[in-house]
């Protein structure tokens, strides 16, 4: 046989089993090893934050939810809201519209989001916030911003039996400013407000 | 605090942290690269697979190695994921198509992690960790190897030698990339990013709701998907899903550590030169290009030109609420800039003239910094190119860190230079007189023009971030996507190498009292001008048809 075919056929053989062990130490010991350390020293963060009500799990910390009526998209009054989402907060189909900033389509969803979210709290459309009309980069985004939630806090009272200083206080509650003065934004989750919620509905 | 303060100080502590580490981490690589002594595992390693990890290699073996290496690499990864189905921890997916799995399998090879596929729909825990998330680390682990051999070809003389393909290979991935990613693994997983081997969880929310939890070693891949510039998202939405990127923090580090190696790089090359000023010429260039469009894509986001964006009050469609704007620009110009392509927020809505910025990021051919050993080699080709452009202008021959820039030299450069920028305008032109192109587009106008344009531009850069609008899963896009991510990684490598050799073959030549001081502030800013200039003429008809039509437009 020709040499340079053997060369190539022995290089290849070669980067074939380079392949395979490195394989072995960057696809199996790697993933497996940070895997051990995770879930001894971090169990809860690393099987997904979830977060219980009554005993029971009702989602994770970090995946943000519908509170539509169930088994409609009508936004159920009794529950803080989200952001829009694009894919109806189903965490198998995650990311966003991809309309551009002048895109006519994504001018009509904006300007349907703030007469819905203006109607639906009953506040004027001056005073939705940009978090309300606008879809996530992930479509499970689990926060609003503090406006969002401060404008919602009227529909909520009342839906609920509650008065307004009551559901305010847990809003307060419930925002987190930024870490260390300036990672993250000011934001508040839906999730664990809405359980904290529930709690005070019961009493 | 106002959103404008909390940017700044997190640029300011971005840019604290890489000052901080560059120079340890530059002198570690420079050592792993220079040393004489093989590690126990690297023994191991070397003994297993038969290869002599001390015989030196000309250009042309080391070449064959990097190729080989990459083709076996390739049909690896395409076998496994047309019979993941038939594998343990399968999640019950079925095999990926012929066409996706070749564009999959030569997109993670060449670093470029361009997706046409959804991670949590498609993807078994065995294709995504003893696959793809595999070659990130030896992807990055070549393309810093090539950048190391081009620098032994600047600090060796009279010898054809380049070092050993295996053992830079191994080292790479076992002293540099393995430690810094279990690092920021375990950082990752205590900020809550997932990291299990579990199944799909579903729950019953407080609306009576199910709804269902994804699995994943998540931080594992995140990490090296960061630290060796790679990109591709465990899901489809990449750092803007929570369980990959769940707050603030883990935002900052990503950014970081996307930057590190590529910025750490340039004193490794400085400490194996003789001279760091030489390294630090080169990152100045980096750096400042970097963050002018930093300020610029950030400025622009706050000021929302963009019609529907000025309705909303802001620039937050297809951005989270934890980053906001400032993070996500922030996050989004480190991406474009490092050929990573992992984004938080999604750059198809971003404001017509920031697309245009990111774009051109990709475009200058990523060079500030690049990405992991390509932003290396990339920018040591411009610097080439610039020289010569001084040489021309005094009438000298063009010399640089004492090897003469003759005509073998520049030709190399020249069609180092022309690689990318012919992938992706023929793609771009061929992709648009075809239906394909328009049928692919989600948005109209001069937008939908422009995520044609951006596809070609990432995948022949080997970004592999997207106008993600548009819909890349065809034969069509998925062959010709796949064709320019290998020939806008491999043959680029192969002038490179060429040079490589031809420049340690040379002997030195004494600097005079004529020869262009590469170490001074001058030399960065005409390095700065030769990239800007070289690449404005090539992209500017393309970019005004697209991005800044529709940014002007506004």
């Amino acid at each position: 046989m020709n040499t340079s075919v053997v060369n190539t056929a022995r290089m290849l053989w070669a980067a074939l089993r380079m392949l395979l062990v490195l394989t072995l130490v960057t696809g199996v010991i790697y993933p497996l090893v940070v895997t051990g350390i995770g879930q001894a020293a971090f169990h809860d963060q690393a099987n997904g934050s979830m977060v219980k009500a009554d005993g029971k799990e009702v989602g994770s910390r970090l995946i943000g939810q519908s509170w539509s009526i169930k088994g409609t998209d009508k936004p159920d009054p009794k529950w803080f809201q989200g952001r829009p989402s694009n894919s109806g907060y189903d965490p198998l189909a995650t990311g966003s519209s991809q309309l551009g900033a002048s895109d006519p389509t994504l001018v009509k969803h904006v300007q349907a989001a703030k007469k819905q979210v203006a109607e639906f709290n009953r506040v004027s459309e001056s005073e939705v916030p940009v978090d309300a009309v606008t879809g996530s980069a992930s479509a499970i985004d689990p926060d609003i911003s503090p406006q969002y939630a401060d404008i919602q806090v009227k529909r909520v009272a009342e839906a609920n039996g509650l008065t307004a200083a009551r559901v305010e206080r847990l809003v307060k509650d419930h925002t987190q400013g930024r870490t260390l003065g300036f990672l993250d934004q000011p934001r508040v989750n839906v999730l664990e407000l809405n359980i904290a919620l529930k709690e005070a509905a019961k009493n | 605090m106002s959103s404008v303060l909390a940017d700044v100080l997190l640029v300011a502590a971005l840019i604290g942290a890489l000052a901080l580490v560059h120079r340890p981490l530059g002198d570690y690589m420079a050592a792993v690269y220079s040393s004489t002594k093989h590690l126990r595992v690297e023994k191991w390693i070397y003994r297993s697979v038969g290869a002599n990890p001390d015989a030196e290699m000309r250009w042309p073996a080391y070449l064959r190695g990097v190729l080989a290496f990459s083709a076996v690499g390739v049909i690896f990864l395409y076998v496994l994921q047309r019979v993941q189905d038939k594998l343990p921890l399968s999640l019950g997916f079925k095999p990926i198509t012929p066409d996706q799995a070749f564009n999959t399998a030569v997109s993670f090879v060449s670093n470029t992690n361009w997706q046409s596929y959804s991670g949590e729909t498609a993807m078994s825990h065995i294709a995504q960790t003893a696959g793809l998330a595999v070659q990130n680390f030896v992807s990055a682990a070549v393309g810093i190897a090539v950048a190391v051999a081009l620098v032994r070809g600047f600090a060796r003389s009279r010898t054809g030698d380049l070092g050993n393909f295996w053992t830079d290979l191994v080292r790479g991935t076992v002293r540099i990339l393995l430690p810094l990613s279990v690092i920021a693994a375990v950082l990752l997983i205590s900020a809550g990013a997932i990291q299990n081997f579990g199944d799909l969880h579903t729950i019953t929310t407080l609306t009576g709701d199910k709804q269902a939890i994804s699995p994943g070693a998540v931080a594992s891949q995140e990490a090296i998907k960061d630290v060796g510039t790679n990109g591709g998202g465990f899901f489809n939405a990449n750092s803007a899903h929570p369980f990959e990127n769940p707050g603030g923090f883990t935002n900052l580090l990503e950014i970081f550590l996307l930057l590190v190696i590529p910025f750490s790089l340039p004193r490794t090359f400085g400490k194996m030169v003789g001279n760091v000023r030489q390294g630090y010429a080169i990152v100045a260039a980096m750096g400042i290009i970097w963050f002018l469009a930093v300020v610029a894509v950030t400025w622009i986001e706050y000021a929302h030109p963009g019609t529907a964006s000025q309705i909303a009050g802001g620039s937050m469609e297809g951005k989270e609420q934890r980053f906001g704007e400032g993070p996500s620009s922030l996050f989004a110009v480190s991406t474009t800039m490092t050929s990573t392509g992992s984004v938080n927020s999604f750059h198809d809505s971003y404001q017509g003239l920031s697309g245009g910025v990111l774009l051109l990021g990709m475009m200058l051919g990523e060079i500030a910094p690049g990405g992991v050993g390509s932003g290396l080699y990339g920018m040591l080709i411009m610097a080439i190119i610039a020289v010569f452009l001084a040489g021309l202008m005094v009438g000298r021959t063009p010399e640089y860190l004492g090897k003469k820039i003759g005509t073998r030299e520049i030709k190399l450069a020249a069609c180092y230079i022309l690689i990318t920028p012919a992938l992706v305008l023929i793609g771009t032109a061929v992709a648009m007189a075809l239906p394909d192109g328009k049928e692919a587009m989600t948005n109209i106008d001069a937008h939908g023009f422009s995520e044609v344009l951006y596809a070609y531009t990432s995948a022949s850069n080997n970004n592999g971030s997207a106008f993600a609008g548009f819909g890349a899963n065809t034969p069509f896009f998925n062959t010709t996507l796949g064709l320019c991510m290998t020939l806008g990684r491999f043959l680029p490598m192969v002038f490179v190498l060429a040079l490589a050799g031809s420049l340690a073959e040379q002997k030195p030549i004494p600097a005079t009292a004529g020869t262009l001081r590469t170490e001074k502030p001058l030399f960065t800013g005409l390095l700065v001008g030769a990239i800007m200039i070289i690449t404005g003429l090539t992209f500017f008809p393309a970019l005004a048809l697209g991005p800044l039509a529709e940014g002007l437009a506004a």
